[in-house]
Parts: structure tokens; C-alpha cells; sequence
């Protein structure tokens, strides 16, 4: 199980460092939530897996009776994925602000807080390109 | 999105997946449940009435801003957390207070650990609304 | 004494609620943040008396004993980097009073702010590695939306670089985490003082160090991984670029010193043997970045990274002396550097532009605050008397000290360029005439606009004087810090040992 486990964060991370290599923002974003998740999947897989009970102690008990799974690393993918979740979100209304305000979704077109040495350059420089960015966000 | 199915199940719909949420939040003081899913559900119901009814609708119905239901739940939690210290314990000890309890009567119990929770499900209601309510709006 | 350790961390937090919930009845929300402020300095100072007179001391939230529960510790350098997180969030929070607009102070800026301070103390403050990841993302949500706060075009330009790259190594350190917890089953960083030794296949642990250093890098921009902080942090106002260019990659150094003082110091040889060479290379580009450039926070934001070179070139040695070097040049460079950022945001108000170019004549119309840039400038190219020369000069004799000359002639050259560097702006924003006006016409700013503005800067301006005049008392604080980072034993003993 630790071996398919194991495989499946690897395919996920090959996935998404593939996405992330985009010059597109948008799939870079997309790449990087695959890589979030294949970081949960690790912590997943290395708190162990084991068949056990959910561990909540029994009405009337001090302690469960059977052996119970570890519930810690849950608990960590837990938060991990909250805290992904609003990242992704935020990051997800800058990338769309970005791209009304500056028209583009193509990184090395993005040069308005770091304009070439030569001079205008800036997000207008690309129109050529332009059409590119809006067809590859619909996609 | 004007759907007249949507817009005549969704009030329906919002009512009980609001209530179930509460279902959830107090179900969580000894089985599965509790604070952060059941604010999800409710996050969920208001959503889709967001969906169906549109954001303004939606915030007109949730009365107070999203972020500062969050912030109140916010501070319901940290209060939580400092009522331990006035208790004379370490942050974050659970404080009980059984109403009603007495010889071998357990009575009702309130604790600071359901303030906690409440404050956990306010939080979740506020964040994913706020968020959800700003990506609505922009898009 | 509980207490004291969650307040830095709780009253942030507190302030930040109240802030956003008064944020539209006019001037509270900014007199509340100073008060809060004012609050948290009080606070970091009696933490830091505490630990000074008792030594390391920890609290268990909760009750939870040591491994189990979650953990906040202090020790020396715990301590003193919160309350120069305090010091340099009460110069920001009066800055603040004439730089923010109102539409900034509507969308959340204060409350954002005070957001920031939390996640800052609490990475200081936490004994645990989950927690620290935690307290890095409220620290990052909270820059991403102060970065981007008001949504200027540069701004989100900027912002989408910072935030991508951010991510990025905050899914590394997750995943660092993930593995760490797989070979050892703890996270508690003193339990992993011990545990980390403890597992069979050293190659994994030193394969998640590298991991580590990786994901701090990252957040402390050195050498290879630095190119989201020249993008980023000139596009804010200046407020907030102050704070992020004091703390935030601070931060990342601090992670970087905790973890490889504290769990990973089995294989130091090939570890802080590649900390190094990041750290000789992190000062060069850093330097030889900042002469290439021609706007005042540009030039200043390629030099933050060239003194992160500094601060990993005290903790690749790893010698008693280079570790008191690097505390001494976090302490000195966080005030440093926060103040010539506001410094900036002065100078751009009066002379209407950025550009060295189509800046000048400074020092004419003002020349107090022509000294009062001149003090930080020269500190941070290590002048003497300045604090800076102190904290260059431990770090060069202790790289002399083991023989690595190759090392000490780079933070030497490195020192060089810095003086180029700030004699450039010196040169071009206060000695020349301005270019338009002829040096006569540079904007008067109204008086309360003048005061909480400089006010801040004379604050951190004579604090850097304090440190360079009477640099003995801080040296031996430092050598005592720097003692508790080379020998953990008293604060795994804290942790783990006697509940407080």
C-alpha cells in the first residue's frame, strides 16, 4: 500500500512540476495545488498506514479498547489543507485580478515592477502575443 | 444564476443545511462533528444561496459583513483560550462547568471548549464567505 | 510565567480584531495599532528580563506535556528576535499614521498588519515544527495581503511573483515535514534534538535537511532562490515594504539557524558546508545586484540580500564566534534596514520620485534627515563606529579564525560594494541639486506629516547608535544567546523536563 501510495505522490509531483514549468500563471497556480496535495499524501503516508478504529474512546471508558490509528498526521493534513485552501483562493483572485489589470497571463510578460534595462517594454511591448494568454486561461 | 428550481429549493435548502450545521457543531463535544466542519455545511448553504439568489441577496440576508463574523469568531476563541488563565491553568485548558450536577448527576455541561468550537464554526462561516463573496463578485 | 510567552503572540492578534472592527470610524484603527504596539514592546521586554534572569523557559498550552501537546519556548535568541519584531512594528506603526492612505486603512491595512506581528512572534516563539509552518502562513497570508493591498498595477505584478514563489516553499516545508515526522514520529523540535540522531539512515535525515534548507531558503532569499524580493518589495508603500524588509526574511533566517543549530547537526561538514558557499555567493549577487540598479528601494531591496549572506555565513561556520556575529547582525541589520526603507519613503514624499536620477537635493532642504539616512547607511556598510562594523567585524574574524580566507575576503568586498552602493544614493538623492526645481522647490511636508514620519526614523537611527557606541553589553547578550544555540541541552531540558 506504502508502495502505491508512494507512486501516486511521485506521478502527482511529476504532474504538477510539468504544470508549474507553464509560463502561464494560471496553470502554474493549478500545478502548484498539485503539489500541495501531493505534500499531503506524503504526511499522509508517512504517519503509516494501518487498519485500525477511528480513535474516539468509547462512551463510559478511559481509553479505547482497540488499536486505534494515528490521528495526528489527519490532524496535520487537516490544517495543511485549510491553510492550501485559502492560499489557493487568494491566490487564485490575484492571478484574475492581474490579469484584467494587466492583460496578460504570461510571466515573462509581466514586467511591470521590473522593466527591461531598454526601457517601455512592460506588459504592452507583447502585444503580439497578446491573444495567446485569454485562450489558454479559458481552457 | 437565474434558475427558478434553484431559486425555489435553495430556500428550503439553505434553512436545513443551517440547521444541520448547528447538528454538527454541538454533535462534535463527543463524536465526529464539531466547530470547523459544521461551519463548512453552513458556509455551503449560504453559498448556494449566494449562487442562486446572487452576492447581494446573499450578504443582504447574512445582515453583518463575512470578515467580521470571522474576526467575533476569532475572538470567541482566543477569549476561550484566556479563560483557562483566569481558571489558573496553562492556555488553552479546558474549563468545565456541569449545570445542574450533583451527586452522581452529571448535569449539563458547558465548557470553554464548546466556546472554542463556536468560535472555530463563526471563524470557517466568515473566511469562506468572504472569500467566496469576493470571488463571486469579481468574476 | 505562561503568560509572558503568549502575549507577544495573543495581544497582535487581540489588536488586530479590534482594529478591523472600528476600521471605519476614522482615526481609531491607527491609534489603536500604535497603542498596541506600544503594548507589545512593554510585553517583549518583560519576556526578554525573564529569560535573561531564569534561562530558557517553555509552557505547554493546553497542559499537554512536552511531545505531545503544542509547545511555545524563549530562549535568548527567541526572545530578543520578538522584540526587535516589536520595536521595528512600533516605528512602522507610527510611520504608518502619515504614510497609509484612508482607502489602504478601509480595505483592512491595520488589522493586516497587526496579523503580520502575530505570525512573526509566534515562528519565534513556537517549539514545534508544525506550529512554525502554521505560524509561517499567517505570517505569509497576511504579507500577501498587505503586498497587494490597494491593487495597483505594480503591485499585483509584484504580488503574483511573491506569492507564487512563497507557495512554492511553503509546500516544501511541508513535505520536509512530512518526511521528518515519518523517520523520527515526533515533531517537537527538542524532541528531535535527540530523536533526529537517533534514526538508523542518516542519508534521509540529511536529505531532509537539504529539503529544509531549501524551503527557508526560499523564504530568506538566498543565492539561488532570491528573485521573488527585488520583484516584490519595491511596489508596496513604504510602510508596509519597511516591515517586510526588518522581518519577514528574517524570519527565514531565523528558521534557518533554529533548525540547524537545534535538530540537524549530525553531518555539519557536507549541511553547513553547502550553507557556505549559498552564503558567499547570497553577498555577492546580492551587492553586485544593488550597483546594477537606479531607484532608491531597488538598490536597498538587493542589499537585504547580500546581508542575508552575512547572517548564513555566521551560521555555515558554526564556531562560537561566527554564531555571536549572527545574532549580533540579525539584531543590528532588522533595525537597519527597516530604517533606511522609511528613510526612502521620506525621500520620495520630497522629491517627488524614486529615480536617483530625477531625485536630489536632499541634504539642502533637510539635513537632518541627511543624517539621519547617513547613520543606518553606513552602519549597514559596516562604517566604524557603527553597529554594523561590530557585527561585520565578528563575522570576518571568525571565518579568519577557522581559515577560510576566501570567505572573510568576500564579506570584505562585499562591505566594499555596500559603501559604493550607499555613497551612490547618497550622491544622487541628497547631494546633487534636484534636476527640476534646482534644489530650491522640493515639497515641504505639513508638520504632523514631518513628525510621524521622522520620528521613527530618529528612534531606530539612535538605536543604531546605541548598539555602535556601546556594542559591549550586546556582544555579551549575543555570546550568551549564541551559547544556548551551540548547546540545547538547557532548552530541550526546558521543554521536556519540569512543567512551568
Amino acid at each position: 500500500m506504502e508502495v502505491a501510495l508512494a507512486l501516486i505522490v511521485g506521478l502527482l509531483v511529476a504532474c504538477s512540476i510539468y504544470l508549474m514549468l507553464s509560463r502561464n500563471v494560471l496553470r502554474f497556480i493549478f500545478g502548484l495545488v498539485l503539489l500541495s496535495n501531493s505534500a499531503n499524501l506524503t504526511i499522509f503516508t508517512a504517519g503509516r498506514l494501518t487498519r485500525a478504529e477511528p480513535p474516539l474512546v468509547p462512551s463510559g471508558l478511559p481509553f479505547p479498547t482497540e488499536l486505534v490509528a494515528n490521528a495526528l498526521p489527519q490532524a496535520l493534513i487537516l490544517t495543511a489543507i485549510v491553510i492550501g485552501f485559502g492560499l489557493f483562493a487568494f491566490s487564485l483572485s490575484l492571478v484574475f485580478r492581474a490579469y484584467r489589470e494587466l492583460g496578460t497571463l504570461d510571466s515573462d510578460a509581466m514586467r511591470l515592477a521590473e522593466p527591461r534595462p531598454g526601457g517601455e517594454a512592460e506588459t504592452e511591448g507583447r502585444d503580439a502575443e497578446q491573444p495567446e494568454a485569454p485562450r489558454s486561461a479559458a481552457s | 444564476m437565474n434558475s427558478l428550481i434553484l431559486n425555489a429549493a435553495t430556500r428550503i435548502l439553505v434553512a436545513l443545511m443551517l440547521l444541520f450545521s448547528v447538528f454538527m457543531l454541538l454533535r462534535g463535544h463527543n463524536e465526529p462533528g464539531g466547530g470547523f466542519i459544521g461551519g463548512l455545511v453552513a458556509a455551503i448553504g449560504l453559498t448556494l444561496y449566494a449562487i442562486g439568489h446572487g452576492t447581494r441577496e446573499a450578504r443582504r440576508a447574512l445582515r453583518a459583513d463575512p470578515r467580521a463574523i470571522a474576526m467575533v469568531g476569532l475572538a470567541l476563541a482566543i477569549l476561550a483560550a484566556v479563560l483557562a488563565v483566569i481558571g489558573g491553568d496553562p492556555f488553552f485548558t479546558g474549563q468545565w462547568l456541569f449545570i445542574g450536577g450533583g451527586e452522581g448527576e452529571k448535569g449539563l455541561p458547558i465548557s470553554s471548549v464548546l466556546l472554542f468550537d463556536i468560535g472555530v464554526y463563526l471563524v470557517v462561516i466568515g473566511s469562506v464567505l468572504a472569500i467566496v463573496f469576493a470571488l463571486e463578485d469579481e468574476v | 510565567m505562561s503568560w509572558l510567552l503568549v502575549a507577544p503572540i495573543m495581544l497582535p492578534i487581540i489588536v488586530a480584531i479590534l482594529v478591523f472592527l472600528v476600521r471605519e470610524k476614522g482615526g481609531w484603527g491607527r491609534w489603536l495599532s500604535v497603542v498596541g504596539c506600544v503594548l507589545h514592546l512593554a510585553v517583549s521586554i518583560a519576556l526578554l528580563l525573564e529569560v535573561w534572569k531564569q534561562g530558557v523557559i517553555a509552557a505547554q498550552m493546553g497542559g499537554w506535556p512536552a511531545p505531545f501537546g503544542i509547545t511555545l519556548v524563549a530562549d535568548l535568541f527567541g526572545a530578543v528576535m520578538v522584540l526587535i519584531a516589536a520595536i521595528t512594528g512600533l516605528a512602522v506603526a507610527v510611520y504608518a499614521l502619515a504614510d497609509i492612505d484612508r482607502r489602504r486603512e478601509l480595505l483592512g491595512y491595520h488589522a493586516l498588519f497587526q496579523c503580520l506581528l502575530t505570525g512573526v512572534c509566534g515562528a519565534f516563539l513556537t517549539g514545534d515544527l508544525f506550529n512554525l509552518y502554521v505560524w509561517f502562513e499567517v505570517m505569509v497570508i497576511a504579507s500577501f495581503g498587505l503586498l497587494v493591498l490597494g491593487g495597483d498595477k505594480e503591485q499585483l505584478d509584484g504580488g503574483v511573483k511573491y506569492v507564487t514563489l512563497n507557495l512554492i516553499s511553503t509546500v516544501l516545508f511541508l513535505a520536509a515535514i512530512g518526511m521528518l515526522y515519518g523517520v523520527t514520529g515526533t515533531l517537537n523540535m527538542a524532541d528531535l534534538h535527540t530523536a533526529v540522531g537517533e534514526v538508523e539512515n542518516q542519508g534521509v535525515v540529511v536529505m531532509i535537511a537539504v529539503l529544509f534548507m531549501i524551503a527557508f531558503g526560499i523564504k530568506s532569499a538566498v543565492f539561488p532562490l532570491f528573485f521573488w524580493l527585488p520583484a516584490a518589495y519595491h511596489t508596496p508603500p513604504v510602510a508596509v515594504s519597511a516591515v517586510f524588509a526588518g522581518l519577514l526574511t528574517k524570519v527565514g533566517v531565523y528558521a534557518l539557524i533554529r533548525v540547524f543549530t537545534l535538530i540537524f547537526t549530525q553531518d555539519v561538514d557536507y549541511t553547513h558546508g553547502i550553507l557556505l558557499a549559498v552564503a558567499a555567493f547570497t553577498m555577492l549577487t546580492g551587492v553586485l545586484g544593488a550597483a546594477a540598479q537606479t531607484e532608491f528601494r531597488k538598490i536597498l531591496s538587493f542589499h537585504i540580500i547580500s546581508q542575508i549572506g552575512y547572517m548564513v555565513l555566521g551560521l555555515a561556520l558554526y564556531t562560537p564566534l561566527a554564531l555571536i556575529g549572527a545574532v549580533f547582525y540579525l539584531v543590528h541589520h532588522i533595525i537597519v534596514k527597516a530604517n533606511l526603507f522609511l528613510v526612502s519613503g521620506v525621500a520620495r514624499r520630497m522629491t517627488g520620485s524614486e529615480s536617483l536620477s530625477l531625485s536630489g537635493g536632499l541634504y539642502a532642504a533637510s539635513p537632518l534627515l541627511a543624517i539621519l539616512f547617513f547613520i543606518p547607511a553606513f552602519s549597514l556598510a559596516g562604517f566604524p563606529p557603527l553597529s554594523g562594523f561590530w557585527a561585520k567585524y565578528l563575522l570576518v574574524k571568525a571565518s579568519l579564525d577557522v581559515g577560510h580566507y576566501v570567505i572573510a575576503a568576500v564579506a570584505l568586498v562585499t562591505g566594499i560594494l555596500t559603501v559604493f552602493s550607499m555613497t551612490k544614493i547618497w550622491a544622487a538623492v541628497f547631494w546633487k541639486p534636484h534636476p527640476e526645481t534646482n534644489g530650491s522647490g522640493l515639497v515641504r511636508l505639513p508638520r504632523q506629516e514631518w513628525l510621524s514620519l521622522v520620528l521613527p526614523i530618529g528612534f531606530l537611527a539612535g538605536l543604531t547608535l546605541i548598539i555602535g557606541f556601546f556594542p559591549e553589553p550586546f556582544y555579551v547578550f549575543a555570546e550568551r544567546a549564541a551559547n544556548q544555540l551551540l548547546d540545547p541541552s538547557a532548552y530541550v531540558a526546558a521543554v521536556t523536563g519540569a512543567d512551568s
